[in-house]
């Protein structure tokens, strides 16, 4: 057989650091090329035997990793060790804002990377693809026929690392960052001149991560809206949508029945006069009439020739056979002089809910003693069909569905009034100089 | 498909290629790099120490790509500005070649292409340009330089002595990419994809300490 002399098995490197001789593992292997020592901050260059110091970082500096380095987790089917930890951070409106970023190895599948900002998490890989750019007012990447909206453009600073990295780090140092979102995934660019480098980051939370890592403490509390955090609503909304559609077909399907078998009959149609001034007994009842049918509405309709006058009627529809009485009032007045009108002569109300039975009305109107007599109709119909009931049955659907989209709303608002493009434009609130 | 075996003009080792088309290959024993004639092998040189590597892969790794076998049978150690990279030179089972780049754990797959059209000169390609292949159009995105930094194993062409070489790397839209070589004259035209460490389905791979 040819050249097949197996090497030995790969070792992790122990070494001391130059500076305070610290111990130093190299758990990324060879592929390390920077180290920082945990005691003294001096960033090695893993990638010479004597670990030449390139820079030291000044205690007054150190950042806390959240996580623990040297801890081991699964994504996906592969486990990744953590090996190092960076803090960077990009200035805004005179604001230095800071987050973390998290290597993780695997000696076969290589590195993965976890940011955190706020207690949001990201799950990034580097991609190989290149995606397409589309330019426009407001920016735009193409991938996989998926679009992600630029989101903010930045120049991000190394802040502060710690563990092992697999290129050469260096506090201070900047590059030009673009991310572009499509919630739940973020696709960033990060560059120096020429050379761009992709990646794809995915949301997790932090219940996520410390699960991942089997870590026993809490994660630290996700406050704010992040750029790639997937919209709450988005999910529920179809959900609240499914139910919307389904309940209005039901409700159109039962407004359609009772438009159909409605009997809409008339059972009284009776003329009638007022006279306010007289003396004696107004009130009068009518004949029996029958409600036929199943328990439904009865519409009483008056219809009257009042001329800048007003009536008062006290109806009560009464079943003759139960005594069971349904009480209602109706002013009618209808104004009119060289401005317009106001009021009108006819009313119409509906009862609903009348079982079918034998029925008849008490009907006492009332006026002023000096009023015009008024002459009037009661019509009395059975079974009406309203369309009214199912319009305001429909507005009391969509309400779940409006406080849906008006959440979503707010969510999208917040997120994207962190980033080049907000939803509205803040103007500098500058009245803190204001006397009092 | 094994060859009759010869033996090392330097140690007397017994040396066997496994790629019949290989024009040089190195002792596993002494490192002396070795060039096939019509009748032997002949030792042009000798492999400095290599660096200190974590590829997980090693010469004698099996695999498959596509659907077909290969078997690692011998790299290239390039070093530039950011660490270093292998190329290993895969032996397929119906006697072509290809090779894998494991640039810190990301992996391609490429093969010698014929580019049909004459390629640009190293300093005339600006990054973002197109170039067509294939039908696909590829954007130019970084060229690199690097040099050799050592070889092993079988190879497909006789090493000699080169030092900086420069290498511009393309990419197309759904992530296939290719590098052009710019270590011939003319330019040679890689091109290949990405691939996932386990779709490979490799063994005979290297251990590490910890992880096994």
């Amino acid at each position: 057989m040819g050249p097949g002399v197996p090497q030995p098995k790969v070792k992790a490197q122990s070494l001391h650091c130059p500076n305070c001789g610290g111990p130093i593992e190299l758990r990324g292997f060879a592929h390390s090329l920077t180290a920082v020592c945990a005691g003294c901050l001096s960033v090695l260059d893993a990638s010479s035997p004597t670990l030449h110091i390139l820079q030291k970082i000044q205690e007054k500096n150190r950042r806390k990793s959240k996580l623990p380095l040297g801890t081991r987790g699964k994504f996906g089917n592969t486990t990744y060790e953590l090996t190092g930890f960076q803090t960077r951070g990009i200035e805004a409106d005179g604001e230095t804002y800071e987050w973390g970023e998290y290597v993780l190895f695997n000696p076969y599948k290589g590195f993965l990377y976890l940011t955190e900002y706020n207690g949001h998490w990201n799950v990034v890989r580097p991609i190989r693809a290149l995606p397409e750019m589309i330019r426009a007012a407001r920016p735009a990447a193409k991938m996989n026929g998926e679009v992600y909206r630029h989101f903010q453009h930045a120049s991000a600073r190394t802040v502060f690392v710690l563990g092992e990295f697999p290129w050469r780090v260096k506090v201070g140092e900047t590059v030009v960052t673009d991310d572009y979102t499509n919630p739940p995934k973020l696709l960033s660019s990060e560059g120096t001149g020429s050379e761009i480098t992709w990646s794809l980051g995915e949301y997790v939370t932090g219940q996520q991560i410390w699960q991942t890592f089997g870590l026993k403490d809490s994660p630290p509390v996700a406050y704010g809206t992040y750029v790639n955090q997937p919209n709450p609503r988005t999910g529920k909304s179809s959900a609240t949508g499914k139910v919307f559609r389904w309940s209005v077909l039901a409700l159109m399907l039962l407004a359609a029945y009772l438009f159909v078998t409605a009997r809409r009959e008339t059972v009284l149609n009776e003329r009638h006069h007022f006279y306010p001034g007289q003396t004696g007994e107004q009130s009068f009842v009518t004949p029996e009439f029958e409600l036929k049918g199943r328990t439904s509405n009865v519409e009483v309709k008056t219809t009257t020739d009042v001329e800048n006058n007003w009536m008062y009627l006290n109806y009560a529809l009464i079943n003759s056979e139960t005594g069971a009485a349904y009480d209602f009032g109706r002013e009618i007045s209808y104004y009119r002089d060289s401005d317009g009108t106001e009021g009108g002569k006819n009313d119409s109300i509906r009862v609903p809910a009348v079982p079918p039975g034998k029925y008849y009305l008490r009907v006492e109107p009332e006026g002023d003693a000096k009023n015009s007599p008024v002459e009037y109709d009661i019509i009395v119909r059975r079974d009406v069909p309203s369309i009214l009931f199912f319009i305001l049955g429909f507005f009391a659907l969509t309400l779940p569905a409006i406080a849906s989209a008006w959440s979503s709303w707010r969510f999208e608002y917040t997120r994207w009034q962190e980033s080049d493009y907000p939803k509205v434009s803040t103007t500098s609130s500058s009245s803190s100089g204001d006397d009092d | 498909m094994s060859q009759p075996g010869s033996n090392c003009p330097n140690c007397g080792a017994p040396v066997s290629f496994r790629f019949s088309a290989a024009a040089q290959t190195t002792c596993p024993y002494c490192n002396s790099i070795l060039v096939r004639t019509d009748v032997d092998l002949e030792k042009v040189g000798e492999v400095a120490d290599l660096p200190p590597d974590a590829s997980p892969i090693q010469i004698g790794t099996e695999g498959i790509y596509g659907n077909k076998a290969f078997v690692v049978v011998g790299r290239i150690i390039y070093d530039w500005e950011q660490g270093s990279w292998n190329e290993w030179h895969l032996a397929f089972n119906d006697g072509t070649s290809g090779w894998m780049s494991d640039a810190q754990l990301e992996y391609d797959v490429s093969f010698l292409s014929d580019p049909k059209i004459h390629l640009p000169a190293a300093d005339q390609v600006r990054p973002g340009a197109t170039l067509k292949f294939n039908n696909v159009d590829y954007e130019t995105t970084v060229t690199t330089t690097a040099h050799y930094r050592g070889v092993q194993g079988e190879l497909p062409f006789k090493y000699f002595d080169k030092s900086d070489m420069v290498f511009v790397d393309l990419r197309s839209r759904d992530g296939r990419f290719g590098t052009i070589d710019y270590s011939e004259n003319p330019p040679l035209l890689f091109l290949g994809q990405p691939v996932e460490f386990d779709d490979l389905k490799m063994k005979n791979l290297r251990e590490f300490e910890g992880w096994n």
